[in-house]
């Protein structure tokens, strides 16, 4: 426990310490109407909590990221399982992941929008994209990855391929498939803020872009402030997740 | 009577530069029931090679490969293998879910199989770790699972693959014994793949010398006829076995060496 206890404790510090060098910069370095206190975007923080803005804003965001996250591993999990247990499936549809990587989501968003429109269509549909490949690419990893020797016992002790598809492949993947999704996830937060930015009705990236047009700086940080944190807080929930119900998989153990 | 048959076995490895390596040719070696046979030789002998293809890994270039009369296809569970590293536990299961995991893939009811996995956890002294998993337990440990995993399974046949050596002296001796006490208690017949004489002349009823490699073959077999007593290092019966072993290893030892360099 006094471990957990240290852990927590430096985890407070360096946030404060964090808070403490924002204000220092925004109060004493650069004193700017451009640059807010961290005490003013709080004060505007609880004005927007309390008409109900920000969770108006925010859980739009939220919904559009845990729609796309969730269809997006969905279907890139047996997606990479397939490439990486098939060799002729890899042939097929290395072309689609090798291609279709390295053409980010964000340049995808003037083209989603004219398919799908400015509504939840055209952000699911990138977040899913962003999602797919990282998901796809590890998954498929972690099943090359496994140990010849794990398969080889599988076979001597009796199983059958289904089997040691089931009970070894598999299982022996599942921390390569989480740590692909901790990625996706990380990516999910950066398209959903570009792709609201562009074109949205609401969310946190449109509630930045109205701000912009008013000079609401300080209303501009309650969106940064509320990313970083549902970021952080998101990921640690991710791996308090791997630990509570997939802890013998974890990859960070 | 004998289990396994190998005659005239070649194994060439194709290689994508075009020449092709030789591991073994012309390999011919008999293994009776219930016999501990030690296969001896230097590093890249293609010891392993011989212990793959009874295992079904890989199969012959030339030659019969045969258990109890039929040929050997590829794996199946009337042979067990223990493996030298612990790359091929189940990390996900614990010590009891790796030593059921063959039973459990024949279709053997729940209870029979806990009842099996934890008299086999118990003959090779892991009794009470049965709740933990791999990465909680010492690597002579770990070698344990894998030869209670194998021996759950009850195979016709054990293949070891140097399990020991990557564990210290103490674990090792401690292990060597332990193996030799399992084996006397089930009656396994098994094939034993070393580098370590000693290790042979403790563990062996007959033990097999090859030639160095490559296109290596049995050099020859010595027969350890020696009482429990006798199998101590310094016993003047051990140093005579020894020496006899010692004599048809050490210039495969210098030519490996030179064709290293």
């Amino acid at each position: 426990m006094p471990a957990a206890l240290r852990s927590t404790a430096g985890y407070l510090a360096g946030f404060a310490s964090l808070f403490l060098l924002w204000h220092v910069c925004s109060a004493w370095l650069i004193p700017s109407v451009l640059f807010p206190t961290p005490g003013k975007v709080l004060l505007k923080a609880i004005e927007l909590v309390e008409d109900g803005t920000l969770w108006e804003q925010t859980s739009a965001s939220l919904a559009r990221i845990a729609a796309g996250f969730c269809l997006g591993s969905l279907l890139g999990i047996p997606i990479g399982l397939a490439i990486g247990s098939f060799p002729i499936v890899r042939r097929l549809l290395e072309p689609y992941t090798e291609f279709l990587r390295f053409i980010p989501a964000t340049a995808l968003i003037t083209v989603a929008v004219i398919w799908f429109g400015i509504g939840e269509t055209s952000k699911i549909f990138l977040i899913t994209y962003t999602t797919i490949f990282i998901v796809i690419i590890n998954t498929a990893a972690g099943v090359s990855a496994v140990a010849p020797n794990k398969i080889r016992a599988a076979r001597s002790l009796g199983a059958s391929s289904s089997q040691v598809f089931f009970h070894v492949a598999l299982p022996a993947t599942v921390p390569y498939i989480l740590t692909g999704m901790r990625m996706a996830m990380a990516n999910s937060f950066v398209t959903i803020i570009a792709a609201e930015l562009v074109a949205a009705n609401n969310g946190l990236g449109k509630m930045i872009w109205d701000s912009r047009m008013y000079m609401l700086v300080d209303q501009i940080f309650v969106a940064l402030l509320v990313l970083g944190l549902m970021g952080f807080v998101a990921d640690r929930l991710f791996r308090w997740g791997i630990y509570a119900f997939a802890g013998r998989f974890s990859p960070v153990t | 009577m004998s289990l396994v048959q190998l005659a005239g076995v070649s194994k060439v490895y194709r290689s994508l530069k075009g020449s092709d390596y030789v591991a073994v040719r012309d390999f011919s070696l008999d293994i009776r029931e219930g016999e501990f046979f030690c296969l001896l030789g230097t590093s890249g002998c293609g010891k392993t090679t011989v212990l793959n293809m009874v295992a079904g890994f890989e199969q012959a270039s030339a030659g019969s490969i045969t258990i109890a009369g039929r040929p050997i296809v590829g794996p199946a569970a009337d042979r067990g293998v223990v493996f030298q590293g612990d790359d091929s536990l189940y990390g996900w299961l614990t010590a009891l879910g790796n030593v059921e995991f063959g039973l459990r893939m024949r279709g053997v009811a729940a209870a029979e199989r806990r009842q099996k996995a934890e008299h086999y956890l118990k003959l090779v002294g892991l009794a009470g770790q049965d709740h933990k998993h791999p990465s909680e337990l010492s690597g002579g440990m770990k070698q344990r699972i894998q030869i209670a995993r194998v021996l759950a399974n009850e195979p016709r046949m054990l293949l070891m693959d140097e399990p020991f050596a990557a564990l210290d002296a103490h674990t090792r001796a401690d292990m060597q014994h332990e193996l030799k006490r399992i084996c006397a208690s089930t009656g396994a017949t098994v094939l034993f793949i070393t580098h370590d004489i000693d290790e042979a002349i403790i563990l062996a009823d007959r033990i097999g010398v090859m030639h160095a490699g490559p296109a290596s073959r049995l050099k020859g077999t010595v027969a350890v006829d020696l009482s429990e007593p006798e199998r101590e290092r310094t016993h003047d019966r051990f140093v005579g076995v020894y020496r006899q072993v010692h004599e048809m290893i050490r210039d495969e030892v210098a030519i490996s060496l030179k064709r290293a360099h």
